[in-house]
Formats: C-alpha cells, sequence, structure tokens
C-alpha cells in the first residue's frame, strides 16, 4: 500500500464528508506536505476545532486534538509552550478560525508562536447547514441570509499579516501542488504561519447560491483565483472579484516559545547567586 | 533506442470513491470514468502520469504509479474494499 496513506488512521476511512467536499484534498494535501518534510510522526500534534474542516485531525494518525469551536489555537498554544520541540498544526474552518476564533487567531499571529494554521475556507458553516461567516463574501446566499449578505468579508491573510503573522500563503483545492508548496514552506517557518485554502462546500455553498456541482464549484473557484505574481502586473480593474494565491508574506521574527524559554532561563540564573536559590526567593516574597 | 512510452496503473480504491467526478472532469486525457458511481480508469494507456487526479481527490481514492512491464497490473490483485484490519486478522 502507499506510503501517503500511513499518515491516515485508515480505519477512520472512508471519511464523513460529503462527496466532492473539498476538505479531504486539503487534508491530503498537508500529508504530501508532511511527507515530503519526512517529519517524525511523534513529533507532530495536529488540533482542530469543530465543524466538518475540523473533523480532519480524526482521519490523520498524528497525536491530534479535536478541541471545542474556535478554540483550537488557544490549545494548540498550550502545546507549544509546554512542549516547544513539537511541531504543532492547527486546522480548522472559516467560521472556526474567524467567528468565534477570532480573537485566538489575531493573537497567536500577534506573539508569532510556533503553530502553522491551515485555514480550509468554504466560505461558509459547512456543518450547521450554510450559515455566513466572517468569510462569506458580500452578496451570497446563505440560511441566515436568504436575501444575500449584507456583510463585508475578511481578507484573512491581509488580517493575518496585519496581525504579525510571519508567514501567510493562499492557495486552492484546485491548485493543489501550489498548496502543498504553500503548507511545506509554512511548516519551516519558525513563527505563525498561516496557509488559507479556498475549497468546495457543495452541500451547502454550492446548492444555496446555484453554482452547481463539485465541479462547477471548483471551476468558480479557480476563476476568482490570481497569482500573486500575474496580479502584480495587472491592472486594478481586472482584479475586482478575485482572491490573490501564492506566498503573500515572508517576514521572519523571533518565535514566542523560543523567546518564553530564554526569559524562563535568563529569571532562573540571576537568582542563580541568590542564597537559596530562585525556590527561596519565591517562597520568601510577599 | 527511441524512448519507449511510460506506462502507469491506477490504483482505485472503490469502496473510500464517492464518484464526485472530480478527477473525471480535469484529467487532461480524457483517461476517467464514472460507471456505476465509480471511477474507473476506462483509458488507462493514454495517462500521461501528471497525478491531477491523484491530487485533487477528496477521498484518497485514486493513485497513479509508474508502471515497469511486469509490474503492470500490480494494482489489480490488491484489494482495497478490504479494511485493514482484516490484513491483521
Ligand atoms: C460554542 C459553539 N457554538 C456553536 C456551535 C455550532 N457550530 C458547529 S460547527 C459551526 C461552524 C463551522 O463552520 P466552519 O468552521 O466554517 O467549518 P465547516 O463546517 O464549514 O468546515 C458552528 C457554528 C458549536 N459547536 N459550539
Ligand atoms: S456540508 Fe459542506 S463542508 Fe460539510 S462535509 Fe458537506 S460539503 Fe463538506
Ligand atoms: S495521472 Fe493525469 S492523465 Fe493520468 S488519469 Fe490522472 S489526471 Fe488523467
Ligand atoms: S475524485 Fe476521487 S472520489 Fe471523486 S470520482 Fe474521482 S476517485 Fe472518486
Amino acid at each position: 500500500m502507499s506510503e501517503f496513506l500511513s499518515y491516515f488512521r485508515q480505519d477512520r476511512l472512508p471519511h464523513i464528508w460529503c462527496p466532492g467536499c473539498g476538505h479531504g484534498t486539503v487534508t491530503g494535501a498537508l500529508v504530501r506536505a508532511i511527507d515530503r518534510l519526512g517529519l517524525d510522526k511523534n513529533k507532530v500534534c495536529v488540533v482542530s476545532g469543530i465543524g466538518c474542516s475540523s473533523r480532519a485531525v480524526g482521519y490523520l494518525d498524528f497525536d491530534t486534538l479535536h478541541t471545542a469551536h474556535g478554540r483550537a489555537l488557544a490549545f494548540a498554544t498550550g502545546i507549544k509552550m509546554a512542549r516547544p520541540d513539537l511541531k504543532v498544526i492547527v486546522m480548522t474552518g472559516d467560521g472556526d478560525c474567524t467567528a468565534i476564533g477570532g480573537n485566538h487567531f489575531i493573537h497567536a499571529a500577534r506573539r508569532n508562536i510556533g503553530i502553522t494554521t491551515i485555514v480550509m475556507n468554504n466560505e461558509t458553516y459547512g456543518m450547521t447547514s450554510g450559515q455566513f461567516s466572517p468569510m462569506t463574501p458580500k452578496g451570497m446566499l446563505g440560511t441566515t441570509a436568504p436575501y444575500g449578505n449584507v456583510e463585508r468579508s475578511f481578507d484573512l491573510c491581509e488580517l493575518a499579516k496585519a496581525a504579525g503573522a510571519t508567514y501567510v500563503g493562499r492557495s486552492t483545492s484546485y491548485h493543489v501542488p501550489l498548496l502543498i508548496d504553500l503548507i511545506e514552506k509554512a511548516l519551516q517557518n519558525d513563527g505563525f504561519s498561516v496557509v488559507e485554502a479556498v475549497t468546495q462546500c457543495p452541500t451547502y455553498l454550492g446548492r444555496k447560491n446555484k453554482l452547481g456541482d463539485a465541479v462547477q464549484l471548483l471551476n468558480w473557484i479557480k476563476d476568482q483565483a490570481v497569482n500573486v505574481k500575474a496580479a502584480a502586473v495587472m491592472p486594478k480593474e481586472k482584479l475586482e472579484g478575485k482572491f490573490l494565491i501564492g506566498e503573500l508574506h515572508n517576514g521572519p521574527a523571533p518565535e514566542y516559545s523560543a523567546e518564553y524559554g530564554e526569559l524562563i532561563a535568563r529569571v532562573q540564573r540571576s537568582f542563580e547567586n541568590v542564597k537559596g536559590g530562585l525556590w527561596e526567593c519565591a517562597s520568601n516574597s510577599d | 533506442m527511441s524512448e519507449q512510452k511510460k506506462v502507469y496503473f491506477h490504483t482505485i480504491r472503490e469502496k473510500w470513491c464517492k464518484g464526485c467526478g472530480i478527477c473525471v472532469a480535469y484529467c487532461p486525457k480524457k483517461v476517467l470514468e464514472l460507471k456505476d458511481g465509480k471511477v474507473v480508469a476506462a483509458r488507462a494507456e493514454d495517462c500521461i502520469g501528471c497525478h491531477a487526479c491523484e491530487l485533487r481527490c477528496p477521498d484518497f481514492a485514486i493513485e497513479i504509479h509508474e508502471a515497469s512491464g511486469e509490474r503492470k497490473h500490480e494494482a489489480e490483485h490488491v484489494d482495497f474494499a478490504l479494511p485493514p484490519e482484516a490484513h491483521h486478522a
């Protein structure tokens, strides 16, 4: 059997996702990136929240944690602080990450903690039957937007960059080789990395908006994606209604758990010459 | 000697395939077809081994391998319909 499958809990497959749902494609891309880097399986921990997308961890044969809605990054932060030697990966959905989990997201980015976050953006709440999310484009239909979504949507990559993430990229479940490359680079970045994978939910987003089956939905996504290198030479009006794919930001900065570790070591050193050491000092202080 | 045409074989995990048609739609050589809701390599000899089907399949249900002459039909002997536990029984 293929080596690729060794990263899966095969007794859990086939997975629960609908026919043509892009979440499987993104999960496959992650596994391929991990395989390329030859990461030690026992040094990888994958964490998720709640949503169709968040079910990905149940199929992956690493140490995995399926947590509470929006809280994957909070749990992942704890893991990274306790075990900075682990490669910590978060798999999350647009709702999980940018609505209920939005605060965790911006602060994880601000701290530049060494977590690779993969956002499976299907522009809707798939699991709860197609309510609009903060990433549903304006005007689109959803269970909670029967006459069209009035809200403006986030550009998650811009948000991540502004909040302090040190590696940011976007691809789609159509552009899989690019997606694998971006995840591979994101995993190598020592800091907070975000890869947004625009993907298809044929069951809710597709059906509610009469966008057709999985293939038609993928075509619709493909037509909106413009590579950042091509966009650089395109006139602005041609980029209307499009989104950029490719590496969008790469600006290394000191990683949080390492800096925290250094702080601890420094404080411990400063107590070395004190009689009784750090413990004595701490117990005697008011 | 002239370059020999490479031969590819398709490992299809029928039990995992949900018949979404993504691989069929984007195969540049129209190698794949859906039959009774499952993918089949109808024109395997036309395959150029681009892996587009394999990378986009959401269900890990199709894989492409380069075959050297005699290994060509190996896939046919592997029953992927069996759950993995069965192999340990
Ligand atoms: C605290 C809490 N609030 C609400 C829910 C209901 N809920 C479950 S999944 C979900 C949205 C998931 O959307 P997204 O993260 O985009 O994932 P998708 O299902 O689209 O992959 C919501 C609101 C919940 N499980 N827990
Ligand atoms: S509801 Fe949408 S996101 Fe959820 S499994 Fe089905 S297609 Fe995927
Ligand atoms: S590898 Fe390429 S040519 Fe061969 S079946 Fe798959 S998509 Fe078609
Ligand atoms: S993409 Fe995968 S699940 Fe969909 S028809 Fe092809 S092999 Fe089957």
